[in-house]
């Protein structure tokens, strides 16, 4: 560490010792040196005994957990582990090789087992999420040859359902036959693998992923720009008031932040509903007529609205707190020296709160960018977010390992945001209130 | 934040009609929370002021949502108001149950975040602590990673927490973490912790290190030095630090969803459900609920602050 150098033992010893040609030694007669960096690396210990604990308690219950969560997002062994056979036919041979007479007889051997093994489901599925469709193929089949199945393999496959021949089936099958892929990963930015293994973009109506990232974060500006137009004015106001005024508007910022997240959810659906009050308010004054209500909610204004309420005291309250310590003589001694008010605030005024600015813009945009209850429930379907698509395949497609890496690629630019925020603002700096 | 003299008179309009716009973003800032309370004294299950109300007829208020927040899920609602009445209440009524849900969790969880939180930002701000940085960015990560992220980790893990055994060639069986209290309780510690950890470092920003070396001269151990010396002093940042981690946890609701069972219903977890289903004022009376508790907490939070601020002489009140 650094503090060595400011340490004032450390500062004697070292100015001692240029001086004096006998080293300098403590009153038990050991070098002093020596004792120092004892007792110092004593003191470092202690401090992190002291952290240890919490430590210990953030990696078992957070950062394992989310690591092993990952680890599913390249590697899934539904197929493998229940097709052996066959997927040791696929490590065999070529890409591309035509399905030979061993290669049907494992592929026999496997369903008959993996049905008996009652697991044919899994490996439906497995190759359902690659090539949608097929989960139905092997169950069929498994229930037809779990009593067993005779020679020849092929034809008798075939009877049962002419689709085991498609080639673009055993293409897949090889794909899937190895437990760690890329493919998850090749989905969620919207690329699949023809039946020769070449990368190429999916259907134009299958299109989805790489769509939610780009509203995710084009959202997620938008609503950090929103929350900087109104957070500015309000910071600079409480900032310039005297304390005892700008405390009690504080308390009109604070309320909002320590407010249930649902329950300033719930006041936008309530507000901006079609039958809600300003709907009712609009109509009343007569700016719309009755027939003709905004839809304002269940769409992607309900969510930049209700977000960026949400969002706005965590760039009021950093903004706030660099503007206090601006000085205000600056200002002033700027317009004595003719600049207009205009001048004096682009000039000197605005370049002294872009620390605050950046730290609340970061802040606000990290925690856009992976909200998942405000947008499920105000945003309908053209204002949902990354988050939403994770949580719709954790809970209703159930496909977990696409979840896991959409999970890692917003992970990913939510950690390289902290980074530049622990780089730019230092996350000692942050505050709450 | 009056005009100066020497303004003119376009900066004199501008001046107003920043106060005017400063005003409006305040009523954006507030008037979503407030226009819930009244409206949860509809008569009518509607989310919008009726004629009634308007024009301050009693018969366009009443408290019907309140009482339904007791009467939904009990046994026999319709009974006499007596002690039983009451008791089928506090058993049965699914918000009671939720409530008292919410609070053992959020105070289980808050000891667990607050004491592990306090120790270690006790270590933190040492001056000879190594790794500082890394280590306090790991330990704000939970409020930074997002939720849905945390929560589907939470759910594999606690699903099945010695899977990670595995790897060493053991295996173990440990039940499951998840659908207990005591999963709901770790999950909401963990997503707590930062908010210790940032509270209680700041208020040791200002502490003088040389008072815990006076207490250790004087003969003191260093257990009595923490309680009799540290503690007293950074005692308001560790409560706000509390508080925060409380509200955390009485206030989420994507860990619930994931690693809960049917028994942790908690007030988050109902809303959530009544939100999605069918929306009904009973959930303006629970929002309103909230509201005031919160007014109650950030009172206590703001005193706290001040007066920490007076103990370390940081404010010149």
């Amino acid at each position: 560490m650094a503090n060595t150098a400011l340490d004032p033992h450390a500062a004697i010893t070292t100015t001692a010792s240029g001086v004096a040609t006998q080293p300098l030694t403590t009153a038990d007669g050991k070098p002093l040196v020596r004792a120092l960096a004892r007792s110092q690396s004593r003191a470092r210990r202690k401090a992190f005994l002291l952290v240890l604990p919490l430590l210990a308690f953030i990696v078992i219950t957070f950062v394992v957990p989310i690591g092993q969560m990952l680890q599913r997002s390249f590697h899934n062994d539904g197929f493998s582990a229940n097709m052996p056979n066959i997927s040791a036919w696929f490590a065999q041979t070529e890409r591309g090789t035509q399905p030979d007479d061993a290669a049907w007889q494992a592929l026999a051997a496997d369903l008959q087992a993996s049905a008996e093994a009652r697991n044919i489901g899994v490996v439906g599925t497995r190759v359902n999420y690659d090539m949608p469709g097929t989960r139905s193929l092997f169950t069929s089949t498994g229930r037809k040859v779990r009593k067993g199945i005779e020679p020849p393999y092929r034809e008798t496959l075939l009877e049962i359902d002419e689709e085991w021949a498609d080639p673009q089936l055993w293409a897949t099958m090889r794909e899937v036959s190895t437990p760690y892929t890329a493919n998850f990963y090749l989905a969620s930015v919207d690329r699949t693998r023809d039946a020769d293994g070449n990368i190429q973009q999916v259907d134009e109506n299958q299109r989805v992923y790489l769509m939610l990232f780009w509203r995710t974060f084009w959202l997620s500006g938008l609503i950090t720009a929103l929350t900087f137009v109104l957070g500015f004015p309000i910071a600079h106001l409480l900032a310039t008031l005297p304390m005892r005024k700008s405390n009690l508007l504080m308390i009109l910022v604070l309320l909002p932040f320590w407010t249930s997240l649902l329950v300033r959810t719930t006041s936008w659906m309530v507000l901006l509903q079609q039958q809600g009050v300003i709907n009712d308010i609009l109509v009343w004054l007569g700016v719309i007529g009755g027939g003709q209500r905004l839809q304002m909610i269940y769409n992607q204004a309900g969510t930049i609205i209700a977000m960026t309420h949400i969002l706005l005291p965590f760039m009021i309250l950093p903004l706030y707190s660099v503007m206090r310590t601006i000085n205000p003589s600056y200002v002033r001694a700027a317009r004595s020296l003719g600049a207009t008010s205009w001048t004096a605030f682009r000039r000197i005024y605005f370049p002294q709160t872009l620390p605050g600015l950046g730290a609340g813009a970061m802040l606000v945009f990290i925690l856009a960018v992976g909200y998942y209850i405000t947008p499920a429930l105000v945003g309908g379907s053209s204002g949902q977010l990354i988050s939403n698509m994770i949580a719709q395949h954790m809970t209703s497609t159930l496909n977990w390992s696409m979840a896991a890496a959409l999970a890692a690629l917003l992970l990913g630019a939510v950690l390289v945001l902290y980074w530049l925020y622990d780089r730019l603002v230092g996350v000692d700096n942050l505050k709450l209130g | 934040m009056a005009v100066p003299s020497y303004a003119t008179p376009l900066e004199r309009v501008w001046h107003y009609a920043y106060v005017a716009i400063c005003v409006a973003i305040f009523f954006f800032l507030i008037a979503p929370i407030i226009v819930i309370m009244p409206l949860s004294f509809n008569a009518e299950p509607y989310f919008t002021f009726t004629e009634k109300m308007l024009s301050f007829d009693p018969e366009g208020y009443s408290t019907r949502w309140y009482d339904s927040l007791l009467t939904f899920g009990m046994q026999a609602p319709d009974a006499a108001r007596d002690m039983s009445w009451w008791a089928d209440a506090w058993a049965n009524a699914k918000w009671v149950k939720a409530a008292k849900n919410s609070i053992i969790i959020g105070v289980c969880s808050t000891i667990v975040a607050t004491s592990l939180g306090t120790l270690a930002a006790l270590g933190l701000s040492r001056p000879e602590m190594p790794f500082r940085r890394t280590i306090m960015a790991i330990l704000i990560s939970p409020m930074i990673v997002p939720l849905i992220i945390t929560a589907t980790g939470m759910f594999f893990f606690y699903s099945n927490p010695c899977e990670l055994l595995t790897i060493f060639g053991l295996n173990p069986q440990c039940g499951k973490l998840a659908g207990s209290y005591l999963g709901v309780i770790l999950a909401h510690a963990t997503l707590g912790i930062p908010f210790v950890i940032i509270t209680v470092t700041a208020t040791l920003v200002g502490f003088d290190q040389s008072l815990n070396r006076a207490a250790a001269s004087l003969g003191a151990n260093p257990r009595v030095t923490f309680f009799r010396v540290t503690m007293p002093l950074i005692l308001p940042g560790v409560v706000s630090g509390a508080l925060f981690a409380f509200v955390t946890s009485f206030d989420e609701v994507v860990a619930v969803l994931f690693i809960a069972g049917p028994e942790q219903q908690t007030i988050p977890r109902q809303m959530w459900n009544g939100i999605r289903e069918q929306i009904s004022p009973a959930i303006l009376a629970v929002a309103t609920l909230l509201v005031i508790f919160s007014i109650a907490l950030l009172t206590t939070v703001e005193l706290l602050r001040r007066r920490s601020e007076r103990i370390r002489g940081l404010s010149p009140q």
